[in-house]
């Protein structure tokens, strides 16, 4: 998938790839205005589809089918050459064609602005986002004391 | 083996996949549905050496469900990693093989292909035959989809009528050329000329 990325940045990319992908679709869109979208050659159009999403559970850690998800994904090139692709959660085109289009120019030499432009509020956005949830959750937690036992009172 | 991405590979796709692939089915079927007929298809531009009719067919008919077996100077690198770019077919060995693509001597022999079972005569490989001109002469088509007659270049007669032969089992092809394309389905009879 990725010949055109030397190795070292195979890790990198998944991550950008992956913040991308989960993000809100319309805050890419204001994070990336689509006057930047000239030039590009789509390769595939957005098209929705779906995935199988697997889970491991249990100790033996045997790959089960959690449920099929909708995604949306799309291919484009850059007028240099630098190829782009997304996959990205839900149907909204634009959404992929945005996340193809920043994972091209993330190729080129405009990385460093999009990284702090695009990539970082967006990654921003969703540790926001877990840390919210992760808080609701907290918020709801019951602890439970257990009465004091007879062997371990003195 | 990683294909390597290049224009050549990822480009050439349709660009409107749905009107696009709607009108290269209905071409295909209507070639299937009258055989010996030559119809215009297009849309896709895969790489060298495939045409464009044939070309257009596996983006229509080939899925990750279909294995597609690329036969002679069809199996570069260049096309295997456009298929599996365009299409996500698995490619696979001629016995294997839902849809075979090729040269008609690349193919040979013939006998590799599944002609389907008598209980699913249906699971039998479908040949997209590459040719080097096709025209409405040759030898003589009769058979259901046939009025009277039609006339066809065929690579190999012979091969033709032993594989009608075989009916209802059989493999199923479409000759290639160029944009054209016409069907060849087991079901039409090659007369002795």
């Amino acid at each position: 998938m990725t010949a055109s990325v030397p190795p070292s940045d195979l890790e990198d990319r998944r991550t950008w790839m992956g913040v991308l992908a989960r993000a809100r679709p319309e805050r890419l869109a204001d994070l990336l205005p689509a006057d930047s979208d000239t030039g590009a050659v789509i390769l595939r159009q957005p098209e929705i589809g779906t995935v199988m999403v697997q889970g491991r559970i249990g100790a033996s850690g045997g790959p089960f089918n959690l449920g099929e998800m909708t995604v949306t994904r799309c291919s484009l090139r850059l007028e240099n050459g630098a190829v782009g692709h997304a996959h990205v959660q839900g149907r909204s085109k634009d959404h992929a064609r945005r996340a193809a289009l920043v994972d091209a120019l993330m190729q080129t030499d405009r990385a460093a602005q999009l990284r702090r432009d695009v990539l970082e509020p967006l990654m921003r956005d969703e540790s926001g986002r877990r840390r919210a949830r992760a808080e609701k959750a907290a918020a709801t937690k019951v602890e439970f004391f257990t009465l004091v036992r007879g062997e371990d009172s003195r | 083996m990683t294909p390597q991405l290049t224009a050549e590979t990822l480009g050439g796709g349709f660009d409107d996949a749905p009107i696009q692939s709607s009108r290269a089915f209905r071409a295909a079927l209507d070639a299937m549905a009258r055989p010996g007929r030559i119809h215009d298809i297009g849309g896709a531009t895969p790489p060298v050496p495939l045409s464009v009719a044939a070309g257009t067919l596996l983006l229509t008919l080939a899925d990750g469900t279909t294995p597609v077996h690329l036969a002679g100077d069809a199996d570069c690198d260049a096309l295997r990693g456009w298929i599996t770019f365009h299409t996500g077919a698995p490619l696979v060995a001629a016995e294997a093989a839902v849809f075979a693509v090729g040269r008609w001597a690349a193919l040979a022999p013939l006998g590799r292909f599944a002609i389907g079972t008598p209980d699913y005569p249906d699971r039998a490989a479908t040949l997209i035959v590459e040719m080097p001109a096709l025209e409405a002469e040759g030898s003589v088509l009769t058979g259901p989809g046939i009025r009277t007659q039609a006339r066809l270049t065929l690579p190999d007669p012979e091969a033709f009528r032993a594989n009608h032969a075989l009916f209802p089992l059989g493999f199923d092809a479409f000759l290639t050329c160029g944009n054209r394309v016409a069907g060849l389905p087991r079901s039409t009879r090659v007369e002795d000329i």
